[in-house]
């Protein structure tokens, strides 16, 4: 599904990605984890294509497409969905509008005819139960006055309502308490399928729990510098990064 | 043209054609014609020197070699409540040129050349259950000017919601120039709304006065869809304790496009209120200004005011003049004013874009939702909604003449 | 309502401490303006030709302006020929040029005023440069400075030391066309102070200058130049006084900063020349040009300015921001009481890509004074990712003065940001009862909340003169609050 090669990227001029090489395969849940600094964020972002930053080299493949030479919006609707670490509040447009206007860009671009205002509210209706939003969200601006915690839910919320391919999870769990981090997860999981796979960036053991990755990497200065099992996150928790960075020669 | 030149052409007209235009009027305005008549000839058109004229070129725009239209109001039977000048109570139609600044050059051409008032008189006590929609259409096989007089009075208590059109018809250059009184008795509630709807020939003076008692609420919202060059000037005096005034506005301008707005609340007693929200979204070379004086004279504790001025240039070649100002003589007070120029949430943007929204709609639905702030203070439900998809589908560029109308079909 | 009434009351008078005179030989110039006067004082100060030429050609110019009138502001009429444009308190007699000694009477003067021009016994770290009206007096610690090649002296005396260098920058940044009192100042200017960062150099001391009006009659006409070379920096700090008189005084001054490349400069005033009695008689009206160019990639300059003194302030220190990635800041107090009239803010004018300015303005208005913000902020097309932030809050104190806030905005740049606040409030009931109830007296609570309310802009001044502002503001509202 996703395969990148060497990629270098940077900001402001400084590097920050120094050639991370990474393939998630159909239906694998991958864990990304590393120190504050490390990358991790960057990575996500180059792969959406956010503005800011350059990639110097390498490739990211997406299903065998080229993804580098695609607009954010096209990356997205060949199927790449990311749940930002810190979700933007956009005053004035409202979640109903916003959502309507993704799902139709989506079935455009698959070449189906825009969504029925009806069928769409009922689609509204039926997804928002994943992750029990309330409804009094989703009639308010995109994220404006959503709590932390809100704010996380309605990232999966709109996972739900785009079905992607392949979904990146940055610190998802972040800023969330017990019982909406089993909320976020269990939401994640029902909207599992086969043949879709995942990308979950963290730095606790908590959110693994719920998702159990197939592999994990450890991301360290830019590089992937340890990819083993399930396990390797269990060690991490108990043992932290500095082993790895022995380890790596680091 | 110099202003000298501009101003002779209007002197020399009414030079002409004063007889007839006083033919053609009535007694309480053919009083004030010579006064006006005065003013205009000593002061001439105002240039950019003068503050409240800083950002609009005057005697540019009243320079072409326009013809005056002298028609009377058009349109059969007036709706209720509505009256020509002529046929109105004397004692309505003795706040004729009452409220307005007689001092001002702009308006003095219009009381010196306006022939017909449409006067609204909502009587003392009545609510009025339907807005009542003034429709000014521009049309004509030759290039116009035409002096739009409207004259309101709301008696004590009295609620009215009044709804301004101005479309254009023809592909000519209109030049508008008209002057709104409004008189606001005791606890009378007034929402005002002004729709400018016309195209790129059209030029449009408007000069807003009004003039509220104790306790009245007047709301003036005036959007500019669709233009060529436009300046509004508002005056609100709040002469009764515990008036409120709420004024907003919103302008969507591209091409060529000018759009000044000028304002003034003058807080002249104790305990009243006053709101301003004005936004602009301006596109290719288009010009924007405003200039918005909250004025709180000596005594006049107890003021609350906020004045708000938003706006979003989205090409490097727009320009915007933003001009908040406060003049305050009184310590007991609240007032404050923001005023921001930016550009769009690149974070916003590109949130969207992540989400399959192309650029094009995902910048779109910002400017969309930035205007949304202004259309959705409109408690007006029908107008609101209409308006919401009016903008929609400015935004779109589907709007380029006046819509909706049967007169362009 | 009934307790705003019983804390508010007229003031009777007002505390000027500076207001002494100095007895002192004075070699004054007869009245009046012309030709020959602009001759006259350039050929007093053995000035080259080009320089001569310049006053001569703003002199022309001056006469075909009028007094600008825009500001927020009542100017009385000014006769410009019953005005002595020089005046010099170190001239023996006729002794003419060369070796003056210090009038003892001068050096009382300064130390009077706290400034003592004895090294030995001047603040640490501190270089004074002292104006006694149209004359530097006595500039301190030159040496130490030039060991690291800084020139700071009188600007008569640099244009006879390094005349390349005046006259390379004077006038550049506020050309002698840019108003009426520009002009004027251009003409007749008499001393002022210059300074010269090379580059690379830290200026290891403050820089002050303290202006002094004395004899009277006369107006100040002051021009100070600074330039700081690339990767230089410096502190400047500025003080002013004048005596009590029942005319007004005129000054007109000018000042221009040229910053240069990754160049920093702090310029700091804290103004208090004579403000006039409780009747609005007299005091110093205070008309002038302050402007910074930021020439260099990544240049600072920074205005900090405590305004309370002056009948009539009008001023608006400017930064002209054209190096990529320059920065500017205003931070301005302004005190009015009595009759005191101010019209002051800034321009800040950004013609470079990723130009940057913040202006924090508090007005603060007392008695039947008139306070004005008035500021432009201008981005250009070329401006591209320009931001700035303004921020004007006004404090009224009694209910016959005035707090008014004129911001002008025109932005040619879709990529800039541009901010603006302002609030206009009183203080509150609540947060005088809450210090009463702590024991604290009205007046004291007073004092105690407006230095809160300035604090933002004091903290920015160099220590030593943030004591002294503070404690300027407590005198000059003495009484406003009873």
């Amino acid at each position: 599904m996703l395969e990148i090669k060497n990629l270098h990227a940077s900001i402001n001029g400084k590097e920050i990605l120094k050639g991370v090489n990474l393939v998630v395969r159909d239906g694998e849940v991958h864990a990304l984890m590393g120190l504050n600094g490390a990358g991790k964020s960057t990575l996500s972002n180059v792969i959406v294509g956010h503005p800011a930053y350059e990639v110097t080299d390498g490739e990211v493949l997406f299903n065998g497409k080229n993804l580098l030479g695609m607009k954010p919006e096209e990356r997205a609707c060949e199927g790449v969905f990311l749940s930002f670490q810190q979700p933007v509040e956009i005053p004035g447009v409202s979640m109903v509008n916003f959502m309507r206007a993704a799902v139709n860009a989506k079935r455009k671009y698959c070449g189906e005819e825009p969504m029925s205002a009806g069928d769409f509210l009922k689609l509204m209706r039926e997804k928002r139960k994943i992750v029990e939003l309330d409804s009094r969200l989703t009639s308010r601006s995109v994220n404006e006055g959503f709590s932390g915690g809100e704010k996380k839910r309605n990232e999966i919320f709109q996972m739900a309502m785009l079905e992607p391919k392949l979904s990146i999870l940055d610190e998802t769990d972040s800023g969330l308490d017990v019982d909406a981090l089993r909320i976020v997860a269990e939401g994640f999981n029902r909207l599992r399928k086969p043949e879709t796979s995942a990308l979950v960036i963290t730095h606790y053991q908590r959110l693994l729990d719920y998702l159990k990755p197939d592999i994990v990497h450890v991301l360290i200065d830019g590089r992937i510098v340890k990819t083993a099992g399930p396990e390797l996150a269990l060690e991490i928790e108990e043992r932290g990064f500095d082993w790895i960075k022995e380890e790596a020669g680091i | 043209m110099d202003k000298m030149d501009s101003r002779t052409q209007y002197m020399d007209f009414y030079q002409k054609a004063g007889e007839m235009i006083s033919a053609r009027s009535c007694s309480v305005m053919n009083e004030v014609r010579e006064a006006a008549l005065a003013v205009f000839s000593e002061a001439g058109f105002p240039s950019r020197k003068v503050e409240e004229y800083r950002y609009t070129d005057v005697s540019a725009d009243f320079a072409p070699d326009y013809g005056i239209s002298l028609l009377p109001l058009q349109g059969g039977n007036l709706p209720q409540y509505c009256h020509r000048i002529s046929e109105s109570p004397a004692e309505v139609s003795a706040y004729y040129n009452r409220i307005a600044d007689t001092s001002d050059p702009v308006a003095a051409l219009n009381t010196m050349l306006a022939v017909d008032t449409l006067v609204i008189h909502v009587p003392a006590g009545t609510r009025v259950e339907h807005p009542i929609q003034v429709s000014n259409v521009l049309k004509g096989e030759h290039d116009t000017m035409v002096n739009r007089r409207l004259l309101i009075v709301m008696g004590n208590g009295a609620e009215a919601d009044v709804i301004v059109t101005d479309k254009a018809v023809d592909q000519r250059r209109f030049l508008s120039n008209q002057v709104v009184e409004v008189i606001a008795g005791e606890g009378a509630h007034l929402s005002l709304y002004e729709v400018e709807e016309t195209h790129l020939l059209c030029t449009r003076y408007s000069s807003v006065f009004i003039r509220q008692e104790r306790d009245s609420v007047v709301r003036h919202t005036g959007i500019t869809l669709f233009n060529g060059h436009t300046r509004n000037r508002l005056v609100a005096v709040l002469a009764g304790e515990g008036s409120e005034a709420m004024l907003g506005g919103c302008v969507i301008a591209d091409k060529s496009q000018h759009v000044d707005n000028n304002t003034l609340i003058d807080h002249r007693v104790p305990c009243c209120q006053s709101h301003e929200l004005y936004k602009y979204v301006l596109d290719d070379t288009s010009v924007g200004a405003f200039a918005g004086k909250v004025l709180v004279r000596e005594g006049a504790q107890k003021t609350v005011s906020t004045e708000t001025n938003a706006n979003l240039c989205a090409t490097g070649t727009a320009r915007m003049y933003s001009q908040p100002m406060l003049e305050i003589y009184a310590d007991d007070v609240k007032c404050s004013h923001g005023s921001t120029v930016g550009q769009m949430d690149e974070a916003a943007l590109f949130y969207m874009r992540q989400r399959g929204i192309d650029e094009a709609e995902a910048r779109l639905l910002l400017k969309s939702a930035f205007i949304t702030e202004v259309i959705d203070s409109i408690p007006l439900a029908p107008l609101r909604d209409r308006l919401s998809i009016l903008v929609d589908r400015r935004l779109r560029g589907e709007l380029s003449k006046c819509e909706g109308c049967s007169l362009c079909r | 309502m009934e307790m705003k009434n019983s804390f508010i009351r007229e003031v009777a008078d007002r505390k000027y401490e500076y207001g002494f005179e100095t007895d002192v030989h004075t070699e004054v110039l007869d009245k009046g303006l012309s030709e020959d006067v602009v001759r006259l004082i350039s050929e007093k100060k053995g000035e080259p030709g080009w320089l001569l030429e310049f006053r001569l050609k703003a002199y022309r110019y001056w006469l075909t302006q009028k007094a600008p009138t825009w500001g927020h502001l009542d100017i009385p009429e000014i006769d410009y020929q019953d005005i002595s444009y020089y005046a010099d308190p170190t001239a023996k007699g006729k002794s003419g040029q060369g070796d003056k000694e210090i009038d003892p009477e001068l050096l009382k003067t300064f130390d009077k005023l706290g400034i003592p021009l004895e090294e030995r016994m001047a603040l640490a770290g501190t270089a004074v440069d002292a104006v006694m009206d149209s004359v530097s007096v006595k500039t301190t610690f030159r040496e130490k400075l030039q060991e690291k090649g800084i020139i700071f002296c009188s600007i008569s005396e640099a244009v006879k030391a390094h005349p390349d260098l005046v006259r390379e920058y004077l006038g550049t940044v506020v050309p002698y066309k840019d108003n009426f009192y520009a002009a004027l100042n251009s003409a007749v200017f008499s001393d002022g102070s210059f300074v010269y960062i090379p580059k690379g150099v830290r200026c290891p001391m403050e820089l002050s200058t303290y202006f002094r009006i004395n004899a009277r009659g006369t107006g100040q006409f002051e021009r100070t130049l600074i330039v700081c070379d690339d990767d230089a920096y410096v502190s400047y700090l500025e003080g002013c006084t004048a005596p009590m008189r029942d005319d007004n005084q005129l000054h007109a001054a000018i000042v221009e900063i040229v910053v240069k490349e990754n160049a920093e400069v702090k310029y700091s005033t804290v103004q208090n020349w004579y403000p006039g009695d409780a009747q609005g008689r007299g005091g110093v009206l205070n008309l002038v040009t302050k402007r910074g160019h930021l020439r260099g990639r990544g240049s600072r300059l920074s205005w900090t300015q405590v305004e309370t003194g002056s009948a009539i302030t009008w001023k608006y220190p400017s930064c002209i921001l054209s190096g990529e990635g320059s920065q500017a800041e205003f931070y301005s107090v302004a005190v009015t009481n009595n009759f005191q009239q101010a019209d002051t803010g800034t321009k800040m004018i950004h013609i470079g890509k990723n130009t940057k300015s913040t202006i924090i303005s508090k007005g603060i208005s007392a008695g039947r004074s008139q306070n004005a913000y008035r500021g432009l902020v201008k981005v250009a097309s070329t401006a591209d990712g320009a931001r700035n932030y303004s921020s004007c809050d006004s404090l009224l104190l009694g209910s016959h003065c005035g707090a008014h806030t004129f911001p002008y905005m025109d932005v040619r740049n879709d990529t800039a940001i541009v901010e603006h606040e302002a609030t206009t409030s009183k203080i509150s009931e609540d947060q005088l009862l809450y210090c009463n109830q702590r024991g604290i007296d009205t007046e004291e609570a007073v004092s105690l909340i407006v230095n809160g309310y300035a604090k933002e802009v004091i903290n920015k001044l160099p220590m030593e003169f943030a004591v002294e502002a503070q404690k300027l503001l407590g005198v000059t509202l003495e009484g406003a609050v009873g």
